[in-house]
């Protein structure tokens, strides 16, 4: 393997963050990120002012918010002038002009000491208050996260959800003909920025998947005579096998606190679910039936995994508890349910359906109620949740061009390519970067 | 199906070409001057250019218990129904001739691949892969071939042996591929 070193060093120096003038709790305007027919909330976010870097910053702010759907940033051509200090209150009025309904203003400085200071405000126009006032400090070429962080803290705001902007996605790239596939697993930031390949592509790779605190990695590499599940840390660019099996295995992902790992390990044909111990690397046995059982998922409690089996006839999803007693199928529509995915706050299982030879992502509760397909096309495959649960990542293949990356909203009204142009597949989201 | 694995399409093949040499044959020859036979150079010394020049495939008859031997003369690929893994009749008289033909041989190793076509999720067709690898293995082992001979992979739909796109490239990616690993030159 290449060197494979992910620079994270810089988050070392923390971001601090500073509430400076928190407005009362008042805030008049709310995007309901539940309502199917919600507009995208109209905001002015004017060019940052200060250090030469602020007028990058604000654009990451806006192009974060604007790919989230509820926000639409207006034109700056028809702005107002803004005074060059972010304490003085704007002229509301002439806002409310130009149809903004929240405005966004900041301001960069490098410090003496090297550091850069982003102070922000978050105004209501039409009820002419402040909603937040922050100030984020970190060095230089961590610009970029302060914008996401920036762009986190306004979406927080008004649609009282936690953001999901200071995050990146963990992805295998594909290049080559079908015949001669060529896969590297590759890393970007969630807006498409500082992309970087893991690995180099002399195996083949699927299905990364991060630990809780994004700096580990695991992943199935398959070679012409096996798998191997392996465990890489983004940080050091160390990887080592987990284990050694007699038959295939797959379908790795972490515990919640990622201590463990949750896989499918195949022996003589019949694939069942296993955990490993990543301390000691003994191994559970977890089901045990004939039939296909894979695709683990933990929930965010790690009380109970769900999983997919084709035990009843065909693909469903079953959720079991944590050491494989009290095992209960929760899919029942028609179709074929596979790749089952526990949302970050416990409520949703997003899945991949295949009916009708189509492929959907769809979403139902932990117990099955409440189905609800997101998507459709030829092979829409394999979501994974932002950290919010309010977005899904997955890929989609129209029959032809290969897989590319899509996101859609758990309402499924946005739905929006991801912010990578090229051929890729078996996403992972991370969760909030610290 | 695939064609090229059908002794029907093959002996097909073997009449299509002896009918165009007899008609090769009883053209007259047009008598002129004879030109000076310039020596065609090998296809891999042909001066570069655009596009990959593939290596020729071997011709003529292959050595006896080669990789080429068997997928000529006991048939390499087995095909499967939509997530099926159950070894059809039509599979059974390929995988006869394969356990005949590694009785005939017993040096010779093979890696059973499983495959399955591009309609399911991932991880579900790497188990559907082995399942198919397996139930190939499992009826060669009671064809009397020795279990230590066979190594089994699964591929899931990562693999195609068909990589265009719909249902005859389907049918023909679910597949369990027989690979002689272990053989005469």
């Amino acid at each position: 393997m290449r060197s494979c070193k992910v620079v994270l060093a810089a988050l070392a120096a923390a971001l601090v963050a500073n509430l400076t003038a928190v407005a009362p709790a008042s805030a008049e305007i709310v995007i309901n990120v539940d309502q199917g027919d919600t507009q995208p909330l109209p905001i002015a976010i004017p060019s940052f002012g200060g250090a030469p870097v602020a007028g990058q910053l604000s654009d990451v702010v806006t192009a974060d918010l604007k790919r989230s759907g509820l926000f639409r940033p207006l034109d700056a051509g028809a702005f107002p002038p803004l005074g060059s200090d972010v304490n003085l209150q704007p002229q509301f009025d002439a806002w409310k002009a130009v149809s903004a309904q929240a405005l966004l203003t900041g301001h960069v400085a490098a410090d003496g000491d090297g550091h850069l200071r982003a102070d922000f405000r978050l105004w209501d126009v039409y009820a002419g208050e402040q909603l937040l006032g922050m100030e984020f400090t970190s060095t230089p070429q961590n610009w970029r996260r302060v914008a996401h962080k920036i762009a986190d803290a306004v979406y927080e705001k008004l649609t009282g959800e936690q953001g999901y902007f200071d995050t990146r996605v963990v992805f295998v790239a594909e290049s080559g003909t079908r015949a001669k596939p060529v896969r590297r697993l590759e890393i970007m930031d969630q807006d498409g920025a500082n992309p970087s390949y893991l690995t180099d592509g002399s195996y083949l790779v699927f299905t990364p998947r991060f630990s809780a605190n994004s700096q580990e990695i695991t992943y199935m590499a398959l070679r012409p005579t096996g798998s191997t599940l392996y465990l890489l840390n983004i940080d050091t660019g160390r990887q080592e096998a987990l284990g050694h099996f007699p038959g295939m295995v797959f379908a790795p992902r972490f515990s919640p606190d990622g201590r463990k790992v949750v896989f499918s390990a195949e022996k003589a044909g019949d694939t069942d679910v296993y955990v490993m111990d990543l301390a000691s690397h003994a191994v559970a046995r977890l089901t045990t039936d004939p039939a296909i059982d894979t695709s683990p998922s933990f929930s965010p409690d790690a009380g109970r995994v769900v999983f997919n089996s084709d035990r009843g006839g065909s693909p469903q999803l079953y959720v079991m508890n944590a050491d494989g007693s009290n095992v209960n199928r929760i899919s029942f529509g028609s179709g074929r349910y596979t790749t089952p995915v526990w949302s970050p706050d416990g409520k949703l299982i997003a899945f991949t359906k295949q009916e009708g030879g189509q492929f959907h992502i769809g979403v139902m509760r932990p117990d099955g109620s409440n189905e609800r397909l997101l998507t459709s096309s030829y092979l829409d495959e394999g979501p994974t949740w932002a950290p919010n649960s309010r977005v899904i990542l997955f890929s989609r293949d129209t029959g032809g061009p290969g897989a590319h990356l899509w996101t859609v909203d758990v309402s499924g009204r946005l739905l929006a390519p991801a912010p990578y142009a090229l051929r890729a597949s078996d996403p992972a989201w991370s969760s909030l970067l610290r | 199906m695939n064609l090229f694995h059908s002794p029907t399409a093959r002996a097909a093949l073997v009449i299509l070409a002896a009918a165009s040499m007899a008609a090769c044959a009883s053209r007259p020859k047009p008598m002129g001057p004879v030109a000076t036979a310039t020596p065609t150079p090998p296809s891999r010394y042909a001066a570069p250019g655009p596009g990959a020049v593939e290596e020729s495939q071997e011709t003529g008859a292959p050595t006896p218990g080669s990789s080429r031997d068997f997928v000529i003369n006991a048939g390499d690929l087995v095909y499967f129904a939509f997530d099926r893994f159950n070894v059809t009749d039509e599979a059974r008289a390929v995988l006869d001739t394969q356990a005949a033909w590694l009785a005939r041989y017993p040096a010779v190793h093979v890696r059973i691949e499983g495959n399955t076509d591009e309609r399911g999720t991932r991880e579900y067709n790497f188990a559907l892969g082995a399942r198919r690898a397996n139930a190939v293995r499992d009826y060669l082992v009671s064809k009397g071939l020795s279990p230590s001979r066979i190594d089994t992979v699964s591929y899931g739909k990562e693999r195609p042996i068909d990589t265009s796109v719909g249902d005859a490239a389907d049918s023909h990616n679910r597949n369990a591929h027989t690979i002689v690993t272990d053989a005469a030159r």
